[in-house]
């Protein structure tokens, strides 16, 4: 087995039997304009060290999605709708075959939490999850494995960090639609367990700057988790980009000739979030986070996607862009950034 | 019947650590106690109903009443998980869910009733029936907070709720649920630990007590922006449970007001207090911003037309009667439908005559330019030219899907219900149709019409050849 390794890639998450690799990696950093990638044996899974996450996906989760898509879960019932979205999903679960990974990772902007951020620590969880503002389209009967295992070790790991943690142990709690939603429109056979963690709200108690500050922490206590769990991993950022909405819905929710977006400005805003996406510049992105989070009343106030990001240690390669569309006047981007791809490994990818 | 009317206001937390756990710290135990006395109250109130709004409840879409008869759920807080689980079976009273949704919308306010298994009731309002009402002895009412509303839409929320008691005929008490300071400790704290965030918190939540123990709800109203701005965690975009009591309450300060314990939970701070009206003026009211009747925000972002009136008038009109197929008689979906057994039109040799054909649109039943009266019969401001110009446009529809045109109208028989004061913008828009097309007219003043329009013509027309 071998991991590949990015230059940028920490000791510390490497982890000690790997220090061998000093050596190459030095010669990267004096030898190349451009970076290159090395191939290094690492453990099997299931012993200590050597997991990894595989893909990292933005993953937006508006119910109309599942609604339009009339699965046997869901209750009601869409004549169709936001097709083009949803062939960017297919698209994405496409890619996704091609991937071998163990767990799913995801954050969701709808458990919300103030007090820490929170982890699903169960096993099992089975119930009917209602939106609360689209009860008319998502009524949906979930019955979803958890990770506990892997969610306890990330959970320990931002403990550790300094982070405010908590297991969330309570066999009555109801998932998130968030998460539900994305989980779902990413991998509809529910075959893999998933890693639930809460959006700490600490936006509304501070500001996005100290959220993004604590979600790019906990992404690097995802990635050192993941690691030394062994396991191979794709982590979910569940948000749309602009978000601010209609207040009002069409008498028939999937009537495709009242989708727009909301206003232009929003949408020069998730053009913008977009090409530093295709470009490779998510350092940049989250930079701009603060600034777009505003002006766009963005969903990323959650934090999913500095998180996904910082777990990735902020990628220089494009992310693939699958689809971008609106739902109900907000922007919707599907992506992934998958940390096999080929165009990895070919010179002329900057990092700059 | 004699009208219903509001008995009682209480102000009530939305933790749920008086429910779960009221035995870890002394400050929880004497929440739940307090919760016990306003419960008191309630029964000595003798209301019929319980209509809470829980600033936790956040809707988006509009506004959303619960409209199941029996919600039943084991819920669970994403915060306070570890406190335990909290079983609820709720009584809602369906009528007045219907009631409540029908008075906003008539009031302007995008508004949906709720009905589904499952449907997520939050934490505040779970806590406050499960205390205020364990029995279900009071059939209830739950109305959301929408997340954007601001003072005029949810001062408009609250007199449109007070309509909705008005015409329910019943004694009702309305229960707020919400913080005051919603500051929380962002990590977890010892129950023995607890106490009210900051000191500035502290005085403002004692500011607003002291306003409420002397009755003094239309003050802490006008406060709201202030208080927002001094000690809320801002979640969203106002202080709203104040401007709505006092919208359901009357917009005075003639309260008999108790405070009835105020303690912190995890950091905020939370009270319960109560109101009960009475008639002597405590102080006069300051209005320091326009008071608000109908609201006319930027609500309606889809292309719905201007003047469109989403009042739904369905309940008071028979239902649609299947018309026997009579030789030569026309019916078109695209016209308003009759509120009789009529067709739109017949033919009768080479002439069609319409039915009578007033201002409604085809689908929505809505009225252009507004209905002449709300849901109690209390008269309306309506844009006649409005309403004759939809007029006109159902009369040329029907015309075109029955073999015919505007140009081809020969008579023309015009109902008004205020000749005086509508007359001179029938006749410019009258004119602006038919100036050229000079049918023979005659106009009449009538005293009503089956729906609450103000105009409706009947014409004869020829048929194309
Ligand atoms: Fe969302």
């Amino acid at each position: 087995m071998e991991l590949l390794i990015s230059p940028l890639t920490r000791f510390e998450e490497i982890g000690a039997p790997l220090m061998e690799l000093s050596t190459t990696l030095r010669h990267y950093h004096t030898s190349y304009e451009f970076f290159q990638w090395v191939h290094v044996p690492v453990p099997t899974r299931g012993s200590m060290g050597g997991g990894r996450i595989v893909a990292g996906l933005l993953a937006p989760h508006p119910p109309h999605l599942v609604y339009a898509e009339n699965p046997p879960q869901n209750e009601p019932i869409a004549e169709c709708g936001w097709e083009t979205l949803r062939w960017g999903y297919e698209r994405m679960r496409k890619e996704l075959e091609n991937i071998d990974y163990d767990v799913i990772v995801i954050l969701s902007p709808h458990w919300q939490t103030y007090i820490g951020t929170h982890f699903l620590g169960l096993k099992n969880f089975k119930s009917l999850s209602v939106d609360p503002i689209f009860p008319n389209l998502f009524r949906y009967h979930y019955d979803l494995e958890i990770d506990v295992e892997l969610a306890k070790m990330i959970h320990d790991e931002a403990k550790s960090n300094g982070l405010s943690v908590k297991m969330m142990e309570n066999p009555d709690f109801r998932v998130d639609y968030g998460t539900i939603t994305s989980c779902h429109l990413t991998n509809p056979a529910w075959d893999k367990p998933i890693v639930s963690i809460s959006s700490n709200r600490s936006v509304h108690y501070y500001s996005v700057e100290v959220m993004q500050e604590m979600m790019i922490q906990l992404g690097e206590a995802t990635r050192n988790a993941i690691w030394k769990s062994g396991k191979k991993a794709v982590v979910i950022s569940s948000n749309s980009l602009s978000h601010r909405h209609f207040v009002s819905e069409s008498e028939i929710p999937e009537d495709m000739s009242k989708e727009h977006i909301t206003n232009h400005s929003q949408y020069l805003w998730d053009m913008k979030m977009i090409n530093m996406m295709k470009s490779g510049k998510t350092k940049e992105l989250v930079e701009m986070m603060p600034e777009f989070t505003e002006q766009s009343v963005a969903e990323t106030d959650g934090g999913a996607l500095t998180w996904m990001l910082s777990s990735l240690d902020f990628p220089t390669y494009p992310a693939t862009i699958h689809e971008y569309g609106t739902i109900i006047g907000t922007g919707n981007a599907i992506a992934s950034w998958n940390t096999n791809d080929e165009r990895r490994k070919i010179k002329g990818v900057s990092h700059e | 019947m004699s009208e219903g009317k509001v008995v009682l206001g209480l102000v009530v937390p939305a933790h749920p650590h008086p429910l779960l756990c009221p035995e870890k710290n002394p400050g929880w135990a004497r929440l739940r106690e307090a919760y016990e006395q306003a419960r008191l109250i309630i029964e000595e109130s003798e209301a019929e109903i319980i209509l809470i709004y829980s600033t936790l409840w956040i809707s988006i879409i509009g506004h959303q009443f619960q409209g199941l008869k029996n919600p039943e759920w084991v819920h669970v807080d994403h915060d306070f998980h570890y406190l335990g689980s909290m079983p609820y079976k709720f009584l809602i009273d369906t009528n007045f869910a219907e009631n409540l949704c029908n008075s906003a919308k008539s009031r302007g306010l995008e508004s949906r009733v709720v009905s589904y298994n499952g449907f997520p009731i939050d934490t505040g309002t779970v806590v406050a029936l499960s205390l205020l009402n364990p029995d279900n002895r009071i059939p209830a009412g739950i109305c959301s907070s929408n997340m954007y509303s601001n003072r005029a839409e949810t001062i408009v929320l609250g007199k449109s709720a007070n309509d909705a008691i008005k015409r329910s005929g019943k004694k009702v008490a309305v229960v707020v649920v919400s913080s005051l300071s919603n500051r929380m400790f962002t990590e977890p704290i010892k129950p023995h630990e607890d106490k009210i965030h900051s000191q500035k918190d502290d005085e403002w939540n004692r500011k607003i007590l002291q306003f409420l123990d002397e009755g003094r709800l239309e003050d802490v109203s006008q406060l709201s922006r202030e208080i927002h701005q001094q000690i809320r965690v801002q979640k969203v975009v106002s202080f709203k449970p104040m401007w709505w009591l006092a919208g359901v309450m009357g917009q005075h300060n003639n309260f008999s007001g108790k405070v009835h314990a105020y303690e912190p939970v995890h950091g905020a701070g939370c009270a319960i207090a109560s109101l009960i009206p009475i008639s002597d003026n405590v102080e006069n009211k300051e209005y320091d911003e326009d008071d608000v009747e109908e609201y006319k925000g930027d609500r309606e972002v889809l292309d719905i037309p201007k003047f469109e009136d989403t009042v739904n008038f369905s309940d008071d009109e028979p239902e649609i009667n299947e018309i026997k197929n009579v030789e030569g008689s026309l019916s078109t979906t695209r016209a308003p439908k009759p509120v009789g057994a009529y067709p739109h039109a017949r033919k009768v040799g080479n002439l069609l005559y319409l039915s009578g054909v007033g201002p409604r649109q085809a689908k929505s039943n809505a009225i252009p330019g507004g209905p002449i009266r709300n849901l109690e019969g209390e008269p309306l401001n309506y844009d006649m030219r409005a309403q004759t110009i939809a007029c006109i446009e159902n009369i040329k529809t029907i015309l075109e899907d029955s073999g015919s045109c505007l140009e081809d109208v020969v008579d023309v028989t015009s109902f008004l219900i205020n000749m005086q004061r509508d007359f001179k913008d029938y006749n410019e828009i009258y004119a602006d149709y038919f100036g050229e097309i000079k049918p023979t007219r005659t106009t009449l003043e009538i005293r009503g019409l089956p729906t609450p329009i103000a105009v409706e013509m009947k014409v004869i027309a020829k048929l194309k050849d």
